[in-house]
């Protein structure tokens, strides 16, 4: 029976062993490399089904789950398993590394198969992740992700690369640290790096305060939340266009996933007394960088300020939960909230892929970011520009596509918190639209602007499979949430058990 | 009831006919072509028409019970479940039938007026896209689905206007109107929130069933603030409705959604979309009902749209303009009437005025195709002769539109003044003598309209150069000619109604049981009381009644002064515009609300966040705070600029070195 491989492993290790085999081919044969990454991705992505139709969507236990000692006199273990919130994550990474790999088929004449086997070694790092219930596991995923995505925008991106590449590793690396020092702490006081077991462990106010700021470094610069952003849009205008699609889809949730695995059940005494620190960021988040998002010039720019904004809903639906459950009594407008929260990510993954991949095909064409470069597109690309005003409108969160799912639950579930607050973060429909679609008035629409817009083809093959698939993902889960809201549904509901659970509860003052 | 039932099947049909005919014509335009395109349209809306009058039929004749059924569900979490399904009413019904009729005949229509459009499979592929949101508006028993009704229609509506994508103005409006409804939408999110808040359900039934637990709960925003919360429920809802039905001050964007092909100014922004505000507040009138302020906010909002709007339609030139700023000012008379808690007065005149509008704009694009797209009233003049049929039946929809005695804008109309008149709430005085002003006020303008485009001097021959949007006909100084039969024909379907409807359907509407369980009116509340008693003797009688009231010579009024200075004195017109001082200005300004929007909420919120961006993130974020390690990164990029043997491997090696030693360090110091 399938179900009864090693599944998870081979989520983590077989990209990474097609990286090593990719290279291995090397780069004088670079067609079969390509075709074998592609296949190696493609098996990947196969594998989700097996683990979707297995998944049992009436626990919140770990399923799947794997089990060895790894180092055993530190008490870690490899030990891998998923739950409702990994399974989605996995099944975003996977979707896009296959489409990172079709949309930088071609165009990447440098070192094409480094190029390609950094996407799959970052996709089996990125899976780890999402499947790691040891923290130290976990911390080896998260640091090392971080150096093929350094690799690809180091090597691959534009003239400032040096400078973001530095930017992105010192900021994503000093907020890690932090972490690796809560993980620390809690090992010498548990003696277990089992998630779990820190997850029980009971901690005092002071202890809880510290890890969730400890914490709160690492993941605010992820995901990332205001003040520590700025090294998003640099990171983005200089990576290829495969690059900002992972960085932007998938890296980004390892932020909103850290939240939900450390942040809040460790310390859910500390997330509760500092839940208005994140929602007021979040608004920031949503209200401040939308503006920012509207005085944008580079595309690229625009779209990563877009994707802090629309983050700024993953953090607001996960925090907005303590004072819903702990004063409003509401338990289950909490759980829209976090289910909210979760299909803005997932959603948010497909629509900012297919944002930063349609900047792409332009950028391929014209080799400019610049707006004002371009005008009238639709006059020579009819069908890039359906799909982009298609994608443009989930970015705005209209009713039918993904982009409207998470923020109508998150909204919603706010509004029974405070209306104010909810308001706030209303204020995406007019702004997230305003960025949007002036962008789209800029670009697509219009006469022709100039000669380039005037030789503009329209897509190829290749980009209509990336397109089209992205928009079918991004229709599904804008007509039907349900599928994906029963795969979350009881582990939301055992996290909001747990979190809004005191674990000062017999501890002196 | 017999063995005739209301069916999902059925429903689903009505509702996904239209989307089926959008999908083939709007991706397979190229395979199926012209004519395919417009067949696969036309027939899927036919099916849809056919299956609304059938529906209307059993609720309306053989008392078919409502129908409130679900299809899937969207999401279920814990309590919380939002379910995609219909609720088919006697107000559902009757949204369902103007929609699909008017649809069809603006498809049938299209076929003329898009004839050399390069666009043309495009064109049909977006009506039907339209008539299948709408429909899944109107048709909508939750919440979500209306909000995904709501912004899908808002959606095609962006598309349609930014329709002739090359002009800068029409890719202005568009993005204009989307925003300005967008904060429309916001107000309406949030009421759909308070909603689920307090009542725990986005299922109307259920809603319905709670709203009045509401009552004498209050909410506290700050200090000893205290608002009451089905005021604050209803006037978020009622935000929503004024940015889709274009209420002062959210009116901005209907004006510019002119741009748009004329077949769509009289579906999307005349007959149907705006409608759906007027059509939101009747659905949602069990809620409204309980709010005397809100109802009294409403009622004055709605005056002043009546009013001022009207107002400007009488200095605009462009007949599309002209007939926009009269939508706006119906829609007016619509509002009012939610105000006076006259919902099935509001409902009745949005089914008749979707037939005179849709006649109107219709009759407006067909002048504009004779006039081979000239659109200023003023190059016009004396086209009576050269298109009879265009020209009866305009002058049917403005008799419709100015309440001439009989037709059935007279019924709808005067059922919203009685309603005004009547009503005891705060504003109602201030509503009742602004919709008298305006009765006179849309006579006039109306008749203008007429006299200038149809009688008098011909003002045209000019040969008139139609550079708009590849519309090549090669004419010059051809004369104008009558439209073809796909053209005058929706004319002649859209007269008739528009004439007769009125008066056969006052009597059930207005004053019968039909919107019994549909519409809730309070206890006590008794809007068309007064009206139900002078039609006790029919319709006919009452028409007749109307000659000697006060509306009516109002109406006739305005009638025969557009009469004296525009068909009778020509000359005097110039001397009236100067003679009136700065008036005709701010109205030619349209009061400044534009430029101050422009200012105020486009450059401002620009400028902020430029302001925002380079003060906040680059000076602050990366300059202040950031700048040691910005400083710090150019330093370290140097020496690994140095170090770095020509591969960035190399940085990986050291990152996993730093790790294995981070790693190797915590070993040691257990």
């Amino acid at each position: 029976m399938i179900a009864d491989w090693p599944l998870l492993s081979l989520f983590v290790w077989l990209p990474i062993a097609g990286a090593v085999a990719v290279l291995v081919t090397g780069d004088r044969n670079a067609g079969a490399a390509k075709w074998l990454a592609l296949i190696v991705a493609l098996a990947t992505l196969a594998l989700c089904f097996p683990l979707w139709a297995n998944f049992d969507t009436t626990t919140s236990a770990m399923q799947f789950v794997e089990r060895t000692p790894w180092i055993a006199a530190f008490n870690i273990d490899y030990h891998l398993g998923i739950d409702g919130f990994s399974l989605p994550l996995l099944v975003l990474t996977s979707v896009v590394t296959v489409l990172v790999l079709i949309a930088g088929w071609e165009g990447i004449d440098y070192k094409p198969t480094q190029y390609v086997a950094a996407f799959l070694a970052l996709a089996g790092l990125m899976n780890g992740v999402f499947v790691a219930q040891d923290a130290l596991l976990f911390y080896v995923f998260f640091e090392g992700m971080l150096i093929p995505m350094f690799i690809i925008i180091g090597i691959w991106g534009g003239p400032r690369r040096v400078y973001a590449t530095l930017k992105f590793f010192l900021y994503t690396f000093l907020g890690s640290v932090f972490m690796l020092l809560g993980l620390i702490y809690l090992y010498l006081k548990g003696q277990s790096f089992q998630l779990a077991d820190m997850q029980a462990m009971t901690l005092s106010m002071s202890e809880q305060t510290w890890l969730f700021f400890a914490f709160l470094v690492a993941f605010a610069v992820k995901i990332p939340m205001w003040p520590v952003h700025t090294w998003l849009p640099d990171a983005h205008v200089e990576a290829p266009t495969g690059g900002s699609m992972v960085l932007a889809a998938v890296m980004l949730k390892v932020g909103g996933y850290g939240f939900l695995r450390f942040s809040m059940p460790i310390a859910p005494d500390a997330a509760a007394e500092y839940a208005w620190l994140i929602i007021t960021l979040s608004l920031i988040a949503v209200v401040y960088i939308g503006f920012v998002a509207l005085a944008q010039q580079d595309m690229k720019k625009l779209i990563a300020y877009s994707s802090i904004s629309h983050m700024g809903f993953v953090t607001l639906g996960l925090f907005i939960a303590f004072a819903l459950v702990l004063d409003k009594n509401a338990a289950d407008t909490a759980a829209l909230g976090v289910q909210g929260a979760m299909v803005q990510m997932i959603s948010h993954g497909f629509v900012s892929a297919a944002m930063f991949g349609a900047v792409g095909v332009l950028y391929d064409r014209v080799h400019s970011r610049q707006i004002a470069d371009y005008g009238g597109v639709v006059n020579t690309m009819p069908w890039y520009s359906a799909f982009v005003v298609f994608f443009a409108m989930a970015n705005c969160g209209l009713p039918g596509t993904s982009g409207f799912v998470g923020e109508f639950m998150v909204i919603l579930a706010t509004v029974k918190m405070s209306l104010g607050v909810a308001a706030l973060a209303g204020l995406t429909l007019i702004l997230g639209a305003a960025y949007t679609l002036w962008l789209v008035k800029r670009v697509i629409f219009g006469d022709v602007a100039n000669k380039h817009v005037a030789e503009l083809t329209d897509l190829n093959a290749r980009e209509w499979i990336v397109m089209s698939t992205l928009a079918f993902f991004v229709l599904l889960i804008g007509l039907w949430p349900e599928p994906l809201v029963q795969v979350m549904q009881t582990s939301v509901e055992a996290l909001l058990q747990h979190v809004t659970t005191s674990k000062l509860i017999g501890i002196p003052g | 009831m017999g063995s005739e039932m209301i069916t999902k099947t059925l429903l689903l049909t009505a509702a996904l006919a239209p989307l089926l005919g959008a999908i083939l014509a709007g991706l397979f335009g190229r395979q199926i072509g012209r004519a395919g395109a417009h067949s696969v349209t036309i027939l899927g809306v036919a099916v849809s028409t056919a299956v609304s009058l059938y529906v209307l039929k059993l609720i309306a004749f053989d008392a078919h019970p409502a129908v409130n059924l679900s299809i899937y569900t969207w999401f279920e979490i814990g309590s919380i479940k939002a379910e995609v399904g219909f609720l088919v009413d006697a107000l559902t019904a009757t949204m369902m039938v103007v929609v699909t009729s008017v649809s069809l005949m603006v498809h049938i229509y299209t076929i003329g007026y898009m004839h050399d459009d390069d666009g043309y499979q495009r064109f049909f592929g977006y009506i039907s896209l339209f008539t299948f949101a709408m429909l899944m508006l109107v048709m909508s028993n939750n919440f979500m689905q209306l909000f995904f009704g709501w912004e899908a229609v808002g959606l095609v509506s962006y598309l349609l206007i930014g329709f002739w994508y090359k002009r800068p103005t029409a890719i202005f409006a568009n993005l204009k109107a989307f925003l300005v409804n967008r904060v429309g939408d916001f107000g309406f999110l949030l009421g759909i929130g308070l909603v689920l808040a307090y009542l725990g359900s986005l299922d109307y039934a259920t809603v319905f069933a709670a709203a009045p637990t509401l009552v004498g709960q209050t909410f506290n925003p700050y200090g000893d603030v205290v608002w009451a919360v089905p005021t604050l429920i209803c006037l978020l809802l009622f935000v929503g409705a004024m940015g889709k039905s274009a209420q002062v001050p959210l009116h901005v964007w209907l004006p510019d959604s002119m741009e748009g092909p004329t077949p769509i100014s009289a579906l999307i922004h005349a007959a149907t979309m705006v409608t759906a505000g007027i059509f939101m507040v009747a659905r949602m009138s069990p809620l409204f009902e309980l709010s005397e302020a809100a109802l009294s906010t409403i009622l004055v909002i709605g005056s002043i749209t009546a009013l001022f709007m009207g107002f400007i339609g009488i200095v605009q030139n462009d007949i599309k303009r002209v007939v926009a700023y009269s939508t706006l000012s119906q829609l007016g008379y619509m509002t009012v009437a939610l105000g006076a808690s006259a919902y099935s007065a509001a409902i009745f005149h949005l089914m008749t005025h979707a037939f005179f509008k849709a006649l109107l704009f219709l009759g407006a694009g067909s002048v504009i195709i004779a006039m081979h797209h000239e659109q200023d009233l003023r190059k016009m003049g004396g086209l009576r002769k050269y298109m009879p049929i265009t020209f009866i039946t305009a002058w049917a929809g403005t008799l419709a539109l100015m309440g001439f005695p009989g037709t059935s804008g007279f019924f709808s109309k005067d059922a919203i003044l009685i309603a005004v008149q009547h009503a005891d709430r705060p504003g109602a005085t201030f509503a009742y003598y602004s919709l008298l002003i305006g009765v006179a006020v849309t006579a006039f303008y109306s008749f203008r309209m007429l006299y200038l485009a149809f009688h008098g001097k011909e003002r045209f021959g000019h040969g008139h150069d139609d550079g708009h949007h590849g519309h090549g006909h090669g004419h010059g100084d051809h004369k104008p000619h009558e439209t073809p039969w796909v053209v005058t024909l929706p004319l002649i379907l859209l007269a008739i109604p528009s004439l007769i409807i009125g008066g056969m359907t006052a009597g059930p509407m207005l004053f019968g049981t039909f919107f019994d369980g549909a519409i809730f009116v309070a206890e006590g509340r008794e809007p068309l009381a007064a009206m139900a008693h002078e039609f006790e003797h029919g319709a006919i009688a009452f028409a007749l009644h109307g000659f000697i009231t006060l509306p009516v010579w109002l109406a006739l009024i305005g009638a025969g002064v557009a009469t004296y200075i525009y068909l009778l004195n020509p000359s005097i017109a110039d001397k009236l515009h100067k003679g009136f001082g700065p008036i005709p200005r701010i109205l030619e300004r349209k009061y400044g609300f534009d430029e101050l929007y422009q200012w105020l909420f486009a450059r401002g919120s620009v400028g902020l966040g430029s302001v925002f961006w380079r003060v906040g993130d680059q000076a602050l974020i990366d300059g202040v705070m950031v700048d040691g390690s910005a400083s710090t990164v150019s330093r370290i990029a140097y020496v690994v600029r140095r170090l770095q043997s020509g591969y960035l491997f190399h940085y990986a090696f050291m990152m996993i070195l730093g790790l294995i030693v981070i790693v190797g360090a915590f070993a040691l110091l257990q």
